[in-house]
């Protein structure tokens, strides 16, 4: 059998045995696993909605939920800020300890910069970026509205073992081409339904030399590949990070070195590595340096070439920001590149940041001033337009620029509108142009 | 679930995504049923709300119902009177939202190659096959596991849930 219990197991695998209480799960395999974390954001007075059908008074597991509000913030109509009000009370009565207000930023990163989620652990998300946490290597998958208020009420659900295939990134990224380059060229190579139902796996020293911000956006991507869940194994750079945050988060600023070694051994105990020979269903691998900046064309994200191959595209808004590339570093691209100049007089750059903190750093370390000198709108850390909802929607007939991960038709709430999806530089050099434009011919 | 379903056959291609059959804009904004079939498919077949009957067939190509986990891209086709989707793929959330709403989700390549909108089509889950109007042969898909089938029996994951808790 290509598929016994002496064969070691995928990172899918060991996640999902570990949560289901079993020593060893099979691929196909189907189990009722127990999450660490259960996630939801604006949805949460839906679910509360479906969960009140239960006849229940209190959710079973108070202590595993994480809502944050972020996908329409703050409120852009009574509608939406009745439904936050209603989450508001939900928290509220149920002693929910990681609500996230409305300007804390999104769900993904907000929970990343918590440490809410740790190596190793499951968590399931009404939301379909939450393989997002495999960047610390966590089991994230997304499910439906329904499939949380069954966690809410009996804590576990049904979940198939994922297959899983393995991306190799070796050799060094060029001078502006970045992590999401990357993944844009793995959605064009392997199309949109590449990893359905499958786990996906991130190895090779690129990928281990990224930093936090960078390697986020691997398996946030790979929501777009159809993936059930994405996993980068934990190295000294995810712990350095969860340690110091999750030790600033216990014990305060004042923590010893002993509390934070505690924390340390804590989160190490909790990862789980894939074993070195286990079942594979497919490698693929890249050279770094190979790589160029590539950009997704409307309206599907596997439509995509290089920038190089691109001929000229007019940009009416330039949009930086979402889960997938709204952290600090994407901020600091654009900034270098905006600096002492000015956006094209025929285009609009909004930036977003993906959270408070990234806000707060981003005016500290002089980025906010340098965008909005350039011309740049800066708005209020969360999901912002990316799927339509408020800030930034395209008039009809216009065309996008962005740095999020999706770019169907109507996502950012006009259908007769174009998107286009690249890295945040390619994002800040259009806006400069007002044509797509390659960060290096500047 | 012993009845056969017979409805007429809408088409759609590959990789039709949740923003066109139920557009973010109204995911937080629409609550009641009548309002979120109003606008099922609005983007991509603006007739297909004012035209669908009950009972009707989506077939589809591969990955159905990617992108986003929202859950109206399943329910206002369930609102909608749609009783099936048949498709080569489905994305993973959808799949399971669908089921989950007591919305058959069945993969079937091979239907999905032969079948042509307007035409009616006759799904059996006894016998694990589909029908198509005009053709003697009916199509086989692969049996529903007996958890998927007692869920569909239960109406759904929330209806199969009050049971479960009522139990214990």
């Amino acid at each position: 059998m290509a598929n016994s219990n002496n064969r070691g197991q995928t990172f899918a695998q060991k996640a999902l045995a570990r949560a289901a209480g079993r020593e060893h799960a099979l691929v196909g395999e189907i189990l009722d696993v127990t999450p660490d974390v259960i996630l939801s954001h604006d949805n949460t007075a839906a679910i509360r909605k479906v969960w009140k059908e239960f006849g229940q008074e209190r959710v079973l597991n108070p202590h595993k939920l994480a809502i944050t509000l972020d996908h329409a913030v703050p409120a852009p109509t009574s509608v939406h800020a009745q439904n936050h009000k209603e989450i508001r009370s939900f928290a509220e009565e149920q002693g929910i300890v990681n609500f996230f207000e409305a300007g804390r930023g999104i769900c993904h990163q907000v929970l990343s910069e918590e440490v809410v989620v740790k190596p190793g652990q499951v968590i399931l998300g009404a939301d379909s970026h939450t393989p997002h946490f495999g960047w610390l290597g966590a089991f994230g998958a997304g499910i439906g509205r329904s499939e949380v208020a069954a966690l809410w009420a009996q804590g576990d659900l049904w979940l198939k073992v994922p297959s899983t295939i393995r991306i190799h990134l070796n050799g060094i990224l060029p001078p502006s081409v970045t992590a999401k380059d990357f993944t844009l060229k793995i959605i064009g190579d392997l199309g949109s339904d590449g990893g359905i139902y499958r786990s996906i796996e991130f190895a090779g020293d690129t990928v281990h030399a990224m930093s936090i911000d960078s390697r986020s956006v691997l398996p946030n991507m790979m929501a777009e590949l159809g993936a059930k869940n994405s996993f980068i194994c934990p190295d000294e750079t995810t712990l350095a990070y969860c340690t110091a945050r999750l030790t600033r988060r216990r014990f305060g600023h004042a923590a010893s070195p002993d509390q934070s070694q505690q924390i340390r051994e804590e989160l190490v105990a909790g990862c789980l590595y894939p074993d070195a020979e286990c079942e594979l269903e497919a490698e693929h691998f890249y050279q770094a340096d190979l790589l160029e900046p590539y950009v997704a064309c409307p309206h599907h994200v596997d439509n995509v070439v290089p920038i190089s191959e691109l001929t000229q595209v007019r940009v009416d808004q330039a949009f930086i920001g979402t889960c997938t590339n709204g952290r600090l570093e994407d901020i600091a691209a654009a900034a270098g590149i905006l600096a002492g100049k000015n956006i094209a007089k025929h285009t609009r750059l909004l930036v977003i940041p993906a959270s408070s903190e990234v806000l707060q750093e981003s005016m500290r370390l002089g980025y906010a001033d340098a965008l909005v000198s350039a011309g740049a709108m800066l708005g209020v850390p969360g999901c912002g337009p990316c799927m339509g909802n408020h800030l930034g929607i395209p008039a009809p007939g216009e065309v996008i620029i962005s740095s999020a991960n999706r770019n169907f038709q109507g996502r950012m709430g006009t259908p007769e509108a174009d998107i286009y999806l690249s890295s945040p530089a390619v994002v800040a050099a259009s806006a400069v142009t007002g044509y797509i434009t390659d960060p290096r011919e500047l | 679930m012993a009845e056969p379903i017979t409805g007429r056959i809408w088409t759609f291609g590959d990789n039709v995504n949740t923003d066109v059959i139920f557009p973010g804009k109204y995911t937080y904004t629409l609550k009641n049923s009548s309002d979120i079939a109003a606008h099922a498919l609005e983007d991509l077949e603006p007739e297909f709300a004012s035209r669908v009957q009950p009972k009707d067939i989506i077939v589809a190509g591969t990955n159905w119902g990617c992108g986003s986990s929202r859950e109206q891209a399943v329910t206002c086709l369930v609102y909608a009177g749609v009783s099936a989707i048949v498709a080569k793929s489905f994305s993973r959330i959808y799949y399971r939202n669908a089921l989950n709403n007591g919305l058959l989700a069945i993969e079937c390549p091979e239907f999905v190659e032969q079948a042509q909108a307007g035409l009616a089509a006759t799904i059996s889950l006894q016998n694990s096959t589909i029908k198509l109007e005009g053709l003697l042969e009916p199509f086989a898909f692969k049996p529903f596991s007996t958890d998927v089938i007692r869920l569909l029996e239960a109406g759904g994951l929330v209806s199969f849930v009050k049971k479960q808790l009522n139990q214990t």
